[in-house]
C-alpha cells in the first residue's frame, strides 16, 4: 500500500439528536497536535441530518475542515449506513489517521469500518504519539483488565485508526473566532443500506449529573459497607459542590448505578479532586481515576493499593472520617462567607 | 434454528496480580475462564434453545487448552463444538482472528443466528463480534441485553449510554451479548459427563478452511504489538494513621493547602 498517498487526520463526530458528544471535541484537541507533527491538517467527519450548525462548533475547536454527511439515514444512528458513510469517506478522502470516540457508537462502527477497509483498529486508546522515524501512529492502551499497557502500531495499512477513551484527551482552549470550510459530501441510496429495523427507543432516565464532567468526585466503594452509608458520601459531595461516584464492588453489591461506576469497565474521569472512600484499588479502579488532579483516599487497610496513588491518604474508617470531615466543611465555608 | 455461539478461552484477569519486585505480571496459577460476555451469549443461545427449540454450535479459535472450554460450553447444553486451532492461526489481532472465524463459520454454515460477547477480558478490543459480520456480510447488532425471537427475525434491546434501542433483524444476523444479560446456568452432572463421553469437539485446521495466507496469523494481522509494559505508578503521597478527629483535621489542612475550600 502506499502510504504516503494517506493524508490528513481524521475525526469521526458522534452526535445524538444534533449534539455532539464530548469526546469528539477532545479527539479535535487531540488531532491538532498530531497534525501539526505530521505538518497535516484535522478534518472533522460529521455524519447525521441536519446538523450543520454544529460544524461551526467544530471549528472552535480545532477542525481545519468538516466533511459534513447529511442525510436522513444517519438521523439515528443504524450501524450499516454509517458504515457506508465512513468508508465512503475513507475511500474518497485517503486520511492517514482516523480516531473515533470509545463510546458504544464508536466501538460497534469502527470495527466494521476496519473490516471492510481492510486496516487496523486499536481499541480504548488512553495515548497517542507519532513515532519520530517512521511518522506510525503510536496507540497505547490498556491490557490485560488494565493490568499492563501495550502500545501497537499500524505500519502498513492506513488509515492508522484508533478509539480513544472519553475523558482521557484534553479539548483544546475554545476559539470563537475561528470558522473552517465545511465540504458537503453526497452518498447515494444510503437510506436502501438500513438492514435492520428500530422499533423503538427507550431514553435512560438518570436525574444525576454525569461523573465524567464533575469537577470534585466522592467515591465509595465495599469499604462503605451497605447502600445506606452512601447518604453521608452524599452529603460530603453536597459539601463540596461534587458529584458521587462507585467502584464497581459497590455496584456489582446493588448499592449504586453502573451509571456512576469509575473504571475499567466503568468510566474514565480526571476531576480536579477525587476522594476514594472504602475503595481499595483495584487496577482496573486505578485505570479509571489515577489521572485525577489531587486524589485523597480513606480506607481502613493501610496496604490497601489505593494508598499507592492517593496524594493524601487517611488509614481509617471512611464511615467515621466522612461524617466529620462534611461537618467540618461546612463549618469553614460558613466561616468563610462571614 | 441454528445458533452459532463464538466463545473465548481467557485468563481470569481479576486474579491477576502483578509481581512487586519485577513489576511484570504473574501469569501462573491465573485460572482460565469462558469470557464472560461470551457466556452470556451461550446462555441467551441455550435459553433459546429451550424456549423454541433449537441446535447451539459452540466455536473457539485458540490453543488446544480451549478444548476445555468448549467442553464447558457442552456440559451446559451446546450441542456440538468447534475448535479452530492452528499454529498458522497464532498471532493474530482482531482482523486475522475475525476472517479466520469468518472462515470457519461458513464452513460450517446453516447457521440462523450467530452470537458473541461484546468483548473479552483480555483485550477488551470488542471487534471480533462486528467484524465476523462484516466478513460474512451480515447484520450486526450490538451489546444486546434483551433477546427474543419473532418469526424469522430476531429482537434485540440493545445498550447505549443514554438510551436503549429495540431492534429487529432478520435471520441470518449476528448480535454481541453483555455479561449483564442474563445469569448463565451451571454445567449439570449429566451434562459433564456428555460433554466428555459422547460429545465431541471437532478440529478445524488450516487444512480445513478456505483462507488466504495472507488474512491469517500474524501476518495477516495490519496491528503489531510494538511493545508492552506495567505502567509508571505515581509518586507515592503522604499517608498517616491517626485517630478520627486528627485526621479530619489534617484532611482539611490539605483541603485548604490546595484552596478546594
Amino acid at each position: 500500500m502506499n502510504n504516503q498517498e494517506h493524508q490528513g487526520v481524521f475525526i469521526f463526530v458522534e452526535q445524538i439528536d444534533g449534539e455532539a458528544k464530548g469526546v469528539s471535541f477532545e479527539l479535535l484537541g487531540k488531532g491538532r497536535e498530531l497534525a501539526a507533527e505530521l505538518n497535516t491538517q484535522v478534518t472533522a467527519v460529521l455524519p447525521g441530518y441536519h446538523v450543520e450548525e454544529l460544524a461551526k462548533e467544530l471549528a472552535w475547536y480545532g477542525a481545519d475542515r468538516v466533511i459534513m454527511v447529511d442525510d436522513p439515514a444517519l438521523e439515528t444512528y443504524m450501524n450499516e449506513p454509517y458504515v457506508k458513510a465512513l468508508t465512503t469517506v475513507v475511500e474518497t478522502y485517503k486520511p492517514e489517521i482516523i480516531l473515533y470516540g470509545a463510546t458504544a457508537i464508536g466501538r460497534d462502527l469502527a470495527p466494521r469500518v476496519s473490516a471492510r477497509v481492510h486496516t487496523g483498529l486499536t481499541a480504548d486508546c488512553t495515548k497517542l504519539e507519532i513515532q519520530e522515524e517512521t511518522s506510525h501512529l503510536m496507540m497505547t492502551r490498556p491490557a490485560f483488565g488494565g493490568n499492563i499497557m501495550a502500545t501497537i502500531l499500524c505500519p502498513e495499512h492506513r488509515p492508522q485508526m484508533a478509539t480513544v477513551r472519553p475523558g482521557v484527551m484534553r479539548r483544546c482552549a475554545k476559539d470563537e473566532t475561528a470558522v473552517c470550510p465545511v465540504e458537503w459530501m453526497l452518498i447515494p441510496d444510503l437510506a436502501e443500506s438500513k438492514n435492520v429495523e428500530i422499533l423503538e427507543i427507550l431514553k435512560k432516565v438518570s436525574e444525576k449529573p454525569d461523573i465524567m464532567d464533575a469537577n470534585i468526585l466522592v467515591a465509595g466503594g465495599r469499604g462503605m459497607g451497605c447502600a445506606g452509608n452512601f447518604a453521608m458520601l452524599e452529603e460530603l459531595a453536597d459539601a463540596l459542590g461534587g458529584t458521587v461516584a462507585v467502584s464497581r464492588a459497590a455496584v456489582d453489591s446493588g448499592w449504586q448505578g453502573k451509571e456512576q461506576q469509575v473504571g475499567q469497565t466503568g468510566k474514565t474521569v480526571r476531576p480536579n479532586l477525587y476522594i476514594a472512600c472504602g475503595i481499595s484499588g483495584a487496577i482496573q479502579h486505578l485505570a479509571g481515576m489515577e489521572e485525577s488532579d489531587i486524589i485523597i483516599a480513606i480506607n481502613r487497610d493501610e496496604t490497601a493499593p489505593i494508598f499507592e496513588v492517593a496524594d493524601y491518604g487517611v488509614v481509617g474508617d471512611a464511615c467515621k472520617v466522612v461524617p466529620l470531615l462534611t461537618k467540618a466543611i461546612k463549618e469553614f465555608s460558613g466561616r468563610s462567607f462571614l | 434454528m441454528n445458533i452459532i455461539v463464538c466463545i473465548k478461552q481467557v485468563p481470569d484477569t481479576t486474579e491477576v496480580r502483578l509481581d512487586p519486585v519485577t513489576g511484570t505480571l504473574i501469569r501462573d496459577g491465573v485460572p482460565s475462564i469462558i469470557n464472560p460476555d461470551d457466556k452470556a451469549g451461550l446462555e441467551a443461545a441455550l435459553r433459546l434453545k429451550d424456549q423454541y427449540g433449537a441446535k447451539v454450535i459452540l466455536v473457539s479459535m485458540g490453543p488446544l487448552q480451549a478444548d476445555a472450554a468448549l467442553r464447558e460450553g457442552l456440559a451446559m447444553g451446546a450441542d456440538d463444538a468447534y475448535l479452530v486451532s492452528d499454529r498458522a492461526f497464532g498471532g493474530a489481532d482482531t482482523w486475522a482472528t475475525s476472517s479466520t472465524l469468518a472462515s470457519a463459520i461458513r464452513k460450517i454454515g446453516g447457521y440462523d443466528l450467530i452470537v458473541t460477547g461484546r468483548q473479552a477480558i483480555d483485550g477488551d478490543t470488542a471487534q471480533v463480534g462486528p467484524q465476523i459480520a462484516e466478513h460474512l456480510g451480515l447484520v450486526n447488532i450490538s451489546y444486546a441485553e434483551e433477546v427474543k425471537v419473532e418469526g424469522n427475525a430476531v429482537i434485540v434491546k440493545r445498550q447505549f449510554e443514554e438510551c436503549y434501542h429495540m431492534i429487529r433483524a432478520k435471520f441470518p444476523c449476528l448480535i454481541t451479548a453483555l455479561a449483564e444479560l442474563n445469569e448463565p446456568r451451571y454445567m449439570t452432572p449429566g451434562g459433564i459427563k456428555e460433554a466428555y463421553q459422547s460429545k465431541e469437539v471437532n478440529m478445524l485446521t488450516r487444512a480445513d478452511l478456505d483462507v488466504e495466507e495472507n488474512n491469517i496469523g500474524l501476518k495477516g494481522s495490519p496491528t503489531r504489538v510494538f511493545k508492552s509494559f506495567t505502567k509508571a505508578v505515581k509518586g507515592k503521597g503522604a499517608v498517616v494513621k491517626l485517630d478520627t478527629a486528627e485526621s479530619v483535621d489534617w484532611l482539611m489542612e490539605k483541603l485548604q493547602e490546595k484552596f478546594i475550600i
